[in-house]
Formats: structure tokens, C-alpha cells, sequence
């Protein structure tokens, strides 16, 4: 079977800069060649050779699920683009600036052809360093493409004080701690950095830790506690290592009121069974409230590792590869979405420890 | 389970490879010459004296093709609708104003072809002039109705069916999902279409009655209906999917039957235009003929390198070809 090619898919509400960094992807010498899908066909200007106009239209499956929904423009595209084999190394897929990323991520879930020949390489959406905290209160989509994000570039950088960019990160990271993030200026950022980089090939689905900024503070920033309200101690959000003690003063802590994510873990072994009955019931009831999930699972009697990664209600998991001597056999889950129960899925996950 | 390397009947070394080297798409017969509808560009014409000439169609992906047996019809991604006969000199049938993909392509009675980009659905008549209809949603289908002049248009959450010549409205069939390929069932009573579910949906169009035809594992990508219309044939399993539409209901309340179960996916099946015989294409690289009456098969190609893409029988069922994904073909007389 031959490699199959690559799909970036570009977000960001209108204005961040999209088209900035679709023109930056395409003009750098690079050596690769892109096919293009873009919205607003031949009303932006785009120099490339493979250049296709979408129409965003989104359907549902008939599975039951109303948050099962898919990009039908996109698997006809997908099909056509890959008739013409070899005049293109990768796709970029720009949605418009008030798309849902899931249904074009459930699209390479659902079609058997397109899952085949492509994979979805990252969810890359831009955001406007100086408006996003404004869009974040009042425009349901901007909040969507930050959780469902892998990266992040914050964008237009030079237009705010360092106190507002700070600012704007911490709100980004209280929704989606674990997007790789980067602050740009007219989105100038190394393509490495949004291109390959295989955020839903199960394979990398090594490290799920949450990436926060060791950042450089000199400014203090413990000042703002009249804003939204402070994650406290009795959150039991996993944040990694970090420390975040707010006497510190380094970094503080949005909570979102609507979108959260979280991670739980357990060094107890999980019963298989148990743990699949209550995953996939668990997205069939929440599904349209979960953006994304992951997990990397160590099961009873079970010497390999076993991860799986969801949008929505749909799930992907598989072996992945033996435990290793000295490695801690852990299971961590991670989970981003919209007015998620905590203590509900911590009691279903912990339900799952084999006895 | 078959086996198609122990003592399965095999007509494997009568088959005449014809070069082709790209992905072969489909295949279609112009009397005694196969025409491969190349992935790209061209249409490879092979004779039986063994010549083969490629002829340049579009500038471009060719997205769809469809063929009445006197000529082919292809849309390509350069916004073209070409049509080639036997004087092996394409022509022009029309192009989209704004070069849109030509996404879907059918030949109808009197020379009549239709065509859709994007959400327009467009006729060029035999005598007379275009027509267009803007559909509700992308066309994911074409097929003219076998007598009158009609097309069926599929989209997402049914089937309208047009009439060209007529100012009403087009009378819409409605299911819920995306309808992709369409057809009309030969005696003109059924509508049946393949959906992205892995499903096949199909209305009575007497009285509208809904059939739901699944247990698919996969999409359907090529249906096709046996001699006489009596039995569709369809890839999406991996055994050959036969519904029965004999009999006044159809396949309503009825088993199909299953044929040449096998370890590979059905990806394209193509019936024999007389007797009860299906060529059966899997997505290994398989091709078998398949004897309805008692299931007898016949390999006609061992597993390959890449998928069946294309699986065509000339008009009187004596000579059948197949394309595959990696641009390997060929022809075999029966």
C-alpha cells in the first residue's frame, strides 16, 4: 500500500489570517506540492496549480447520531484529487471562518476511500491574538476550532501588549491545553510547524501531556482575578508538572464556563471489556459534547499498549505496541468538550479497573 | 471460500494484457474495441488485432464516463464534457462557464447527455436545446429513465426525478443521507440508488414505497443489473450481492442472493448482457466470472497489486475487460 498523502486542515474565524498562512504554505521553497481546497472559490488570491472550490456541505449519517455529520464536498473532492496521483504531495483543506472542524475531521473517519488514501494530518487554526478573547465569549465557532485544534497559531502578535497576549494564551489553554501553540506575526511561523504533523495517526499518540508555556515573566500577571474565576485546587485538572501556585505569579488559570478538557488517569489495569462498554456508551449518550478524545490504555492480562482517539461520537483505537521494561503502565484519557461532567466520567472510568 | 490458485476453473491465460501503465477508471465496449477511461487525460482504445491508441480527452482528472455502446461520454476536472465514437475523433459536447469540475456524466435515449457540476444538473437533448435544473444540495448521481425522456438526479436526502422538456417542478423522492449513484431498474419501476452509507435505497415509483437494501460492509460503488433486469448485482461485500427485482414486490421482504464469498471485497461486478453471469472484480486484484444458476466460478484474473477498478462486457457478452487502480488491463474472449 502506498503512503497516503497528507491532509492539513486550516481554521480560524474570519480575519486571523488564513489565507495569510495558506499563501506563506504554498510560496515558501519547500518543494512540495499542494492541492488546495478553499472556500469563496477565486475570490482570494491563491497561485497554485490544484486549486479546488468546496462547498462546505455538511450532512448527517444515518446512524442515529446528530452529531455524526460529514463533509460530502470533501469526499467527492478527495476522490476526483486523487485520480490525478503524483501531481500533488499533500492537501490543505481551508474552511471558512465559521465552520464546525468536526464534520471535516468525521470525514476521514467515515469514507472507506478517502480514509484509505489520505489521512488527516492536524487541525491547524489561526487566531487573532487582539480579538480572540472577544470571539471566545460570543461566537460559538471560534471557541470550536480552538478546542478542536492540534495547533494553534496566535496570530498578529505585534498588535497587542504583552499582558494581552498572555492573557489571550491563558484563555486559549483553559479550553485546549494540549494544541501545540505558537505566536505569530503575519503568520510566520517554520512549516514544520503545521505541516506532518501526524496529530491523528494513533502511532504518535505517545505523549498526551498538557503543553503549557514556561514562559518569561517578567510582568506580573496575578492581578486579573475578577476575570471569569480562577481553576482552584479542588478542580482536579491535570496539568502536568508544571507548577502553577498562584503566589508564583507566573501563570493563571481561565476556566472556561462551557468548554473544558481534562485528563484522567489510573495505574490500576482496566478491564477491556468493561472499559470499551463504557467508552462507546459513553460517546453514544455525550458524543455531541465531546470535541476530541485520546487515551492510551494499559488493559489487564494485556502486554501491549492500546490507544484510541475520537471526535464526536466516533472512535478509532488499536494495539499499539508492547509495554516497555520500566515504563509505567499507565491509562490516561483526555477529553475536550463542551459542559463535560467531570465526577461522572471519572466514576465511569475508574468503574473500569479490572478487579 | 474459494481459492483461486488450486483447481478453480481458470481462463486467466487467454486474457490479452493491454498496456496501460495509470489508473484505469473504467472501461466501456465500441463495438469490438475495449475503451479504458484513464484516471487522467486519456482513453486507451484497444482493438482486437491488438493495437492500442490512446486518444487525449481531457486536460486534466476524468471524473465520470458513461457509454451507450456507440460512444463514451467523459467529464473531467478541466470542465469539459467530451464525447468519443468510432472515428476515434473526441468532440465537444459542452463546457461549464466557470470550468467547474464535471463531476457526474449519463448517455440517454437519442443521443441525449447529461451532466452535473456542483449543484447544476444539465441536459443537452439529441434535437433541441440545453436544459438546466440547480438541485438542492450537490448532484451525486445521473441516470435517464430507460424510455421517455427523463432524468433521475440524486443528491443528498433523495432522488429528483426531471423531466427536461417539462416546466413542472421535478417530482422529488426523498430519504434522509447523501444518494450517489442512481439508476433506473430496466423495466422502468424501480429507482435505486447507492448511498454513502454502506446501503442501497430504492423507491416503487408506482407508489413511492420505500426499499432498504444493507449489510453492506462497505459502500456500494458499482451496481449493474443482470440480463433482462431480473436480478441487481453489487460490489460492497465481500461476497457478490444478487437482490431480486422478478416478481411484483421486488426485492420488498425478500433474502439476496450471495455468490463467491471470498476473503477480498466485491469492488466491481458487470453482468453479462444475455446469460445469468456475473464478472466479479475484488479489491485484491481478483476477477471472476460467476454462473448465477448454480454459482460456478471461473478466475478470469489472479490476485494483483491493486484493486479492480473497471469491469466492462462488449454487447454480446463475447469479450470482457478489466481495469485495475495500478494501470494494469486487459481483454478476454469468451
Amino acid at each position: 500500500m502506498s503512503e497516503k498523502i497528507p491532509v492539513t486542515v486550516l481554521t480560524g474565524y474570519l480575519g486571523a489570517g488564513k489565507t495569510t498562512l495558506l499563501n506563506r504554505i504554498l510560496s515558501e521553497p519547500h518543494g512540495q506540492k499542494f492541492a488546495v481546497i478553499v472556500n469563496e472559490f477565486g475570490e482570494i488570491g491563491i497561485d497554485n496549480d490544484l486549486i479546488v472550490g468546496a462547498d462546505e456541505e455538511v450532512f448527517e449519517m444515518n446512524n442515529g447520531c446528530i452529531c455524526c455529520t460529514v463533509r460530502g464536498d470533501l469526499i467527492r473532492i478527495i476522490d476526483g484529487l486523487l485520480r490525478r496521483k503524483g501531481k500533488f504531495d499533500a492537501i490543505i483543506v481551508e474552511t471558512t471562518g465559521l465552520a464546525d472542524p468536526a464534520p471535516v475531521a468525521q470525514t476521514f473517519f467515515v469514507d472507506e476511500q478517502v480514509s484509505r488514501k489520505t489521512s488527516l494530518d492536524a487541525v491547524v487554526t489561526v487566531a487573532d491574538a487582539k480579538w480572540l478573547s472577544e470571539r471566545l465569549k460570543d461566537a460559538p465557532e471560534a471557541k470550536n476550532q480552538i478546542a478542536f485544534a492540534d495547533v494553534i497559531l496566535l496570530n498578529k502578535t505585534d498588535l497587542v501588549s504583552a499582558d494581552a497576549l498572555h492573557d489571550v494564551e491563558m484563555r486559549i489553554r483553559a479550553i485546549n491545553p494540549y494544541a501545540k501553540l505558537h505566536r505569530t506575526e503575519r503568520c510566520s511561523v517554520p512549516l514544520d510547524a503545521v505541516l506532518g504533523r501526524n496529530a491523528f495517526d494513533l502511532n504518535r499518540i505517545l505523549e498526551i501531556e498538557p503543553e503549557f508555556l514556561e514562559t518569561d515573566d517578567h510582568h506580573h500577571h496575578d492581578h486579573h482575578h475578577d476575570h471569569d474565576h480562577h481553576c482552584d485546587d479542588h478542580c482536579h485538572h491535570d496539568h502536568g508538572h508544571h507548577d502553577h501556585g498562584h503566589h508564583h505569579g507566573k501563570l493563571k488559570h481561565y476556566h472556561d464556563e462551557e468548554m473544558q478538557s481534562f485528563s484522567l488517569k489510573t495505574e490500576k489495569p482496566l478491564d477491556s471489556e468493561k472499559f470499551f462498554a463504557w467508552i462507546q456508551g459513553f460517546v453514544a449518550r455525550e458524543g455531541i459534547n465531546v470535541l476530541r478524545s485520546k487515551g492510551i490504555l494499559s488493559f489487564k492480562d494485556d502486554p501491549e499498549r492500546f490507544v484510541f482517539q475520537g471526535v464526536h461520537m466516533m472512535l478509532d483505537g488499536d494495539h499499539q505496541r508492547p509495554w516497555q521494561d520500566g515504563e509505567k503502565r499507565e491509562s490516561r484519557i483526555v477529553f475536550i468538550g463542551r459542559n463535560l461532567v467531570e465526577d461522572d466520567i471519572r466514576r465511569g472510568f475508574e468503574s473500569c479497573v479490572a478487579s | 471460500m474459494i481459492d483461486p490458485f488450486s483447481n478453480t476453473a481458470s481462463i486467466t491465460e487467454r486474457v490479452r494484457p493491454v498496456a496501460i501503465e495509470t489508473g484505469v477508471v473504467a472501461v466501456h465496449f465500441l463495438g469490438d474495441i475495449a475503451a479504458f477511461v484513464l484516471a487522467e487525460e486519456a482513453i486507451v482504445l484497444a482493438s482486437p488485432d491488438g493495437e492500442t491508441k490512446r486518444i487525449a480527452v481531457h486536460d486534466g482528472a476524468i471524473l465520470s464516463s458513461a457509454s451507450d455502446g456507440k460512444r463514451i461520454v467523459t467529464g473531467g476536472d478541466d470542465g469539459k464534457i467530451v464525447s468519443l465514437g468510432s472515428n476515434n475523433a473526441p468532440s465537444s459536447v459542452a463546457s461549464d462557464p466557470k470550468r467547474r469540475w464535471i463531476d457526474r456524466v449519463a448517455l440517454g435515449p437519442d443521443g441525449a447527455v447529461a451532466w452535473s457540476a456542483g449543484k447544476t444538473a444539465s441536459v443537452k437533448p439529441g434535437k433541441g436545446v440545453d436544459r438546466t435544473w440547480e438541485g438542492p444540495s450537490t448532484v451525486g448521481g445521473l441516470a435517464f429513465a430507460p424510455k421517455g425522456f427523463r432524468l433521475a438526479v440524486a443528491h443528498y436526502n433523495g432522488v429528483s426525478l426531471w423531466f427536461p422538456n417539462a416546466s413542472a417542478a421535478p417530482e422529488m423522492f426523498e430519504w434522509k443521507g447523501s444518494h450517489l449513484d442512481v439508476a433506473f431498474s430496466p423495466d422502468g419501476k424501480y429507482l435505486i440508488t447507492a448511498m454513502q452509507e454502506p446501503m442501497l435505497h430504492g423507491w416503487r415509483l408506482a407508489d413511492g414505497k420505500h426499499m432498504r437494501m444493507s449489510g453492506y460492509a462497505a459502500r456500494v460503488r458499482s451496481i449493474d443489473w443482470t440480463a433482462g433486469g431480473r436480478q441487481l448485482a453489487s460490489s460492497g461485500s465481500d461476497k457478490l450481492i444478487l437482490w431480486p427485482f422478478h416478481g411484483k414486490d421486488g426485492p420488498m421482504g425478500r433474502s439476496p442472493g450471495m455468490f463467491a464469498a471470498y476473503k477480498s471485497r466485491v469492488v466491481q461486478v458487470a453482468c453479462h448482457p444475455k446469460s445469468d453471469v456475473v464478472a466479479v472484480g475484488y479489491e485484491d486484484g481478483l476477477a471472476l466470472l460467476v454462473r448465477i444458476e448454480d454459482g460456478a466460478e471461473i478466475v478470469v484474473r489472479r490476485p494483483g497489486d491493486s484493486p479492480i477498478s473497471a469491469l466492462a462486457w462488449g454487447a454480446h457478452g463475447s469479450k470482457l475487460a478489466f481495469g485495475t487502480e495500478g494501470g494494469e488491463a486487459g481483454i478476454v474472449d469468451l
